[in-house]
């Protein structure tokens, strides 16, 4: 797993305001057949990219040169479906640090703060009110900072506290990996085993 | 002593540590794993030097990628060859158990799991799999995870997890001829939405649960994903308990009635609160069909298409994005409407059951001549129960040609394709964009509905056929 730390971020935001994005339109099955992690970026939103022949598709927001940046600002229940990490993966090769909604699949969101990608959920009006702002300035920069909880959108200066789970928020922020911290744990772990005496 | 939820008990019972202000760690009972989301947490081991933990709690197949044609000849693809064979050497290195390709044992992880007697009620059960929801069914907390997680539990047969809330969904009342364990979870979904479960895990009970066979209550969690739910369990019964018994062997037990007595206890106390409950009658419930790209967007078979999208908004950019995918209309209805393509099987229907329900329609008929039928047995162990209950004649004689198992058609990662714009009648568990294939149009049904489509090659009520 990448210790990847999250700290501060400031950066402008690609809108993809639709809503129940599952995780066959973020990295669809085909793409599913590598053996490593890296390369995944390239397929992200594929079958929306790209027409059948390969061609791209110039009114999909990824290929449109004027909306830039780390933070993706999805529509409601982003990444339902499957378990597939490699969503995860696709979205965090392709550059994006940090995902806004108003509401995430719990596997998605759980896989993304294992990657140090930071889902954020904002209510569902500042939600559109972002979508606003960014439609009428593709430049619209927000402001994440990780230790102090705060989502600021940077031109209207709302800002409001998201919340993350406190052991996620630590392990993002010392760059801390869930497997040392586990392996830490053998002996209760082998402790727990004898008591339940099922260890075999 | 307070009362408490068999989610809790089993919970609870599991955690080793609970660490302050963050998630449970979770012990893991056992850990299926497939080709497509281990070989990233295999090289993780690698890369830190340490072995897997338990491989006697692990079990292996290859499922996803693999063709469901001419298994004895070496796979064509080569990235699911390599991915398949990276599996088998990936076991070989560490141990593990591995019903892989061509081998007796081999089928679709959940099916496998619960008919080899791997899935035993009381578990903590993982797979980087979301419909693993499916064990549920035996009395076990199973759940879906990711790849750094399948790591995890290799590395320390362990997870993280956060403790979900609670859910309990009663359903009672005769369930109409015609209607299955499909038509239930589907209504569900459909009057819930596929986030309406999200954060929370859920219990299914009442006397149309109770009366469900084990296959008929795995496909009931196997869906619990659609609606968000973490998972998805039934409290183990007589039923559960006949079914263990009748299995060849169950692996690490010599004397099931010792287990039986303990299993008994494994119920929700009563007095046991849920933080959400919800209560449906069995009566209300007919034939389904989804007519949109998420498992939410379904309806009885004889309905029409809703005017708006679940929160009444005509308006909505999915929705009309979601009918223009589909190339339906608000207010349509899809009864006679042609479809291209059946496709019988995954781990939501593709169990003896599911077969011998689809046979039963097709017996003594035709296969429409527009249908292309995707025929796929879960596993080998109940592709062999067709042949032995001469299903696989029925078929036949039908113009029905029965494939090998996988996952297929499901979720395509392999040549089991539905091509651009084509209809599919499917059994599956998924009708989301391209799920099927690039511009596939998925439609999902039971095996019944499935199997009268692929009769009259139009979109039909199956209990035309079942009343007669």
């Amino acid at each position: 797993m990448p210790k990847v730390k999250f700290d501060i971020l400031e950066s402008a935001c690609i809108p993809l305001p639709f809503e129940n994005v599952d995780t066959d339109q973020i990295i669809p099955a085909r793409f599913l057949c590598a053996t490593s992690r890296q390369g995944f970026g390239d397929n992200l939103f594929r079958d929306w990219r790209y027409s059948k022949t390969g061609e791209k598709n110039k009114e999909f927001v990824l290929n449109n040169s004027v909306y830039k940046g780390k933070v993706l600002v999805a529509g409601k229940n982003f990444g339902s479906g499957s378990s597939r990490e490699h969503a995860v993966w696709a979205i965090f090769d392709y550059g994006f640090r940090a995902i806004v909604s108003s509401f995430f699949a719990d596997i998605f969101m759980n896989n993304a703060l294992n990657n140090g990608l930071l889902p954020i959920v904002i209510p569902d009006d500042l939600l559109k009110k972002l979508h606003d702002l960014i439609q009428q300035n593709p430049d619209t920069k927000v402001r994440i900072d990780l230790e102090k909880q705060i989502f600021t959108i940077l031109p209207s200066g709302d800002s409001v506290i998201f919340e993350i789970n406190p052991y996620k928020k630590e392990c993002l922020l010392k760059g801390l990996d869930d497997i040392d911290f586990l392996l830490s744990l053998k002996s209760e772990i082998t402790g727990y085993e004898k008591n339940q005496s099922i260890a075999k | 002593m307070k009362s408490k939820t068999l989610f809790d008990k089993i919970w609870d019972s599991h955690v080793v540590r609970s660490i302050e202000d963050g998630p449970d760690v979770l012990y893991i009972d056992r850990h299926y794993i497939h080709e497509v989301t281990s070989p990233q947490a295999f090289n993780g081991l690698k890369e830190r030097g340490i072995p897997v933990f338990r491989p006697a709690k692990t079990l292996a197949t290859a499922d996803h990628n693999i063709p469901t044609k001419d298994q004895h000849l070496p796979i064509r693809d080569e990235l699911s060859r390599n991915q398949v064979e990276r599996l088998s050497e990936n076991c070989k290195k560490y141990g593990i158990e591995l019903f892989g390709l061509n081998n007796p044992k081999n089928g679709i992880v959940h099916v496998i799991g619960p008919e080899l007697g791997y899935t035993l009620p009381g578990m903590t059960i993982v797979c980087g799999d979301s419909h693993t929801s499916t064990h549920g069914a035996f009395g076990t907390i199973a759940f879906g995870i990711g790849t750094s997680e399948v790591e995890m539990v290799l590395a320390t047969q362990c997870i993280l997890q956060p403790k979900p809330k609670k859910m309990r969904i009663t359903l009672n009342g005769k369930l109409h001829k015609g209607v299955t364990s499909k038509d239930i979870i589907m209504y569900i979904i459909s009057e819930i939405s596929a986030s309406g479960a999200t954060g929370y895990f859920v219990e299914y009970c009442g006397s149309a649960i109770s009366s469900l066979s084990m296959e008929g209550r795995m496909t009931i969690c196997n869906m619990s994903i659609e609606m968000g739910a973490r998972g998805g369990l039934i409290a183990p019964d007589e039923t559960t308990f006949e079914y263990l018994k009748n299995l060849p062997s169950i692996p690490g037990i010599k004397d099931i009635k010792s287990s039986v007595s303990e299993w008994k206890t494994l119920r929700s106390d009563s007095g046991a609160v849920f933080d959400k409950e919800l209560n449906f009658d069995a009566v209300s419930i007919k034939p389904m069909i989804t007519y949109g790209t998420n498992p939410g967007m379904g309806m009885t078979i004889d309905g029409s298409i809703p005017m708006s999208d679940v929160n009444g908004n005509e308006a909505s950019e999915s929705f009309i994005k979601s009918l223009d995918y589909m190339g339906f209309k608000p207010g349509m209805k899809l009864l006679g409407h042609p479809v291209d393509f059946v496709f019988i099987g995954s781990c939501t229907n593709g169990r003896i059951e599911d077969f011998r329900a689809f046979a039963e329609l097709i017996k003594g008929r035709k296969k429409a001549k527009n249908i292309t039928a995707l025929i796929v047995p879960g596993s080998k162990k109940v592709e062999e129960q067709m042949v032995a209950e001469g299903l696989i004649e029925v078929y036949k004689s039908a113009g029905f040609e029965v494939r090998q198992p996988g996952c297929s058609s499901c979720l395509a990662m392999n040549e089991d394709k539905i091509p651009q714009g084509k209809y599919a009648v499917s059994t599956s568990n998924r009708n989301f964009e391209g799920r099927q294939g690039p511009g596939a149009r998925t439609l999902l049904a039971s095996p019944l509905t499935a199997a009268a489509a692929a009769i009259t090659g139009r979109i039909t009520d199956p209990r035309e056929f079942v009343n007669e």
